[in-house]
């Protein structure tokens, strides 16, 4: 009952679940939902065995694309993905950095070709023992994914 | 698309980056041809960069083929607000391959992208300069006849100096030990530090030139900028402990080589000039064989 509340139930949508409450409304902003005219909840602050305190959105009447739910990664690499349909869970995407990142990312390097003309961004993704850095495909700068900026 | 441009020192395996130096030592003993007959290779210069163009230049006209281009994109009117693109898909439609220099980071990755013709990276801001690390690697074998196990000292600005960044990842490929040299402030990225040690290549870190470069095979020398210094006090005593002089020079090795990128601002006291073990003049001018070299490669002459 408790979990109903702080859940609403969702017909159709999209549910992103245990994201970071000090990143939810960067999830918010990255995914423009602060301009969505679809019907949004958030909660924030929420209990979460997990994670501590978590963030949840529900978006009615949307499912994200592919490259979309790649932006969340970038910024909440643990946050569950639901596509809900009918009130079912049709599809539980799960979130990992592809190994190439086109597009959503600005270069954190301000002599970069990137932000002087307009050519798509291009980030190779470099996995390590446990640091996950971009590294810009033209100005070869490495970049932490804690000083990701999105576009 | 040509995948035979040079943009970084990395699109070159170890066996590559031999053959250049082999074919920059033929160049050597007979560096005037007629291999280029008939080539136009276009010279790109969006920010000036005398020394380089010249070596470039003189490069393709002692193969015998010619050239076209612009030395600062400022006074050639033809690239005013024109984007990269534009340009270097003109100037493929005239140019067998094209040299170009670029003041922001990434832009010759972008030209070889777009380009139907080889691009060879003169310089993208601070990123990379291939033709540079490979001159001093050709310096490195000519004066200690291996590139193989030696000890290098690199000194200066170790934190934004490109030419010390392409040559640690070049050499990695012969068993180096490095001794980097440097002052706080301008201390080796991490980058690089995180580099060598995934690579097993030793290192040591210290703040004094002095005696530390006693055991040395190459001292490589770099630019102290001023304009990378929050506080110019710091400037003065920095440049002063990172001036070297002949007299520091008595209880090195006599292999020492001295290597510099040039043009050297006060790193260099001039009386290392007239030291046996003094190469920076020698070393610029190993960079036209180097050059005929790169150019004939990304040809396939
Ligand atoms: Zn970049």
């Amino acid at each position: 009952m408790e979990k109903e509340l702080k859940v609403a139930a969702l017909r159709n949508g999209t549910v992103i679940d245990h994201i970071p409450a000090d990143k939810l409304y960067k999830v918010v902003f990255m995914l423009h939902l602060d301009t969505c005219e679809n019907q949004i909840t958030i909660g924030n602050n929420l209990e979460s065995a997990k994670i501590g305190k978590k963030g949840i959105i529900k978006i009615s009447g949307k499912v994200f694309a592919e490259d979309e739910t790649n932006k969340i990664a970038l910024i909440a690499p643990n946050a569950k993905i639901n596509i809900i349909k009918d009130f079912q869970v049709i599809e539980k995407r799960p979130l990992s950095l592809p190994d190439e990142i086109h597009e959503i990312v600005q270069c954190n390097n301000p002599n970069c070709i990137t932000n002087h003309q307009n050519i798509p961004t291009f980030f190779q993704v470099i996995k390590d023992e446990n640091d996950t850095m971009l590294k810009c495909h033209y100005c070869e700068r490495l970049i932490k994914l804690e000083e990701v900026k999105i576009k | 698309m040509s995948n035979r441009s040079l943009v970084s020192i990395s699109d070159y395996n170890k066996e590559e980056i031999l053959e250049i130096l082999d074919a920059a030592a033929d160049f050597e003993a007979n560096p005037n041809r007629s291999t280029l007959k008939g080539k136009v290779i276009a010279t790109l210069f969006f920010e000036p960069s005398t020394r380089t163009r010249l070596s470039f230049e003189t490069a393709v006209l002692r193969l015998g083929g010619s050239v076209i281009g612009f030395s600062d994109a400022a006074t050639s009117s033809s690239v005013k607000g024109e984007t990269l693109n534009d340009t270097i898909r003109m100037v493929s439609c005239y140019a067998d391959a094209i040299v170009m220099r670029h003041p922001f980071e990434g832009a010759a990755r972008y030209a070889a992208e777009i380009s139907p013709v080889p691009i060879i990276n003169a310089g993208d801001g601070a990123n990379q300069h291939p033709s540079q690390t490979l001159l001093d690697l050709y310096s490195i074998l000519k004066t200690q006849g291996t590139l193989d196990n030696l000890k290098i000292c690199v000194a200066g600005d170790l934190k934004y100096g490109r030419t010390v960044h392409s040559l640690i990842m070049a050499m990695s490929y012969f068993h180096p030990s490095f001794r980097f040299i440097a002052p706080e402030e301008l201390k080796l990225n991490e980058e690089y530090r995180i580099f060598c040690l995934r690579n097993n290549i030793p290192f040591e870190e210290t703040t004094e030139l002095n005696e530390n470069i006693n055991d040395a095979d190459i001292l490589y020398m770099t630019r102290v900028q001023r304009e990378r210094f929050q506080d110019l006090m710091e400037y003065e005593r920095v440049k002063n402990v990172y001036t070297l002089k002949n007299s520091m020079l008595e209880n090195t090795k006599p292999n020492l080589r001295i290597l510099h990128p040039l043009p050297r601002v006060a790193e260099i006291s001039p009386d290392v000039d007239k030291n046996e073990k003094a190469y920076y003049f020698q070393q610029a001018q190993n960079g036209l064989y180097i050059r005929q070299a790169i150019i004939s490669k990304v040809l396939s002459i």
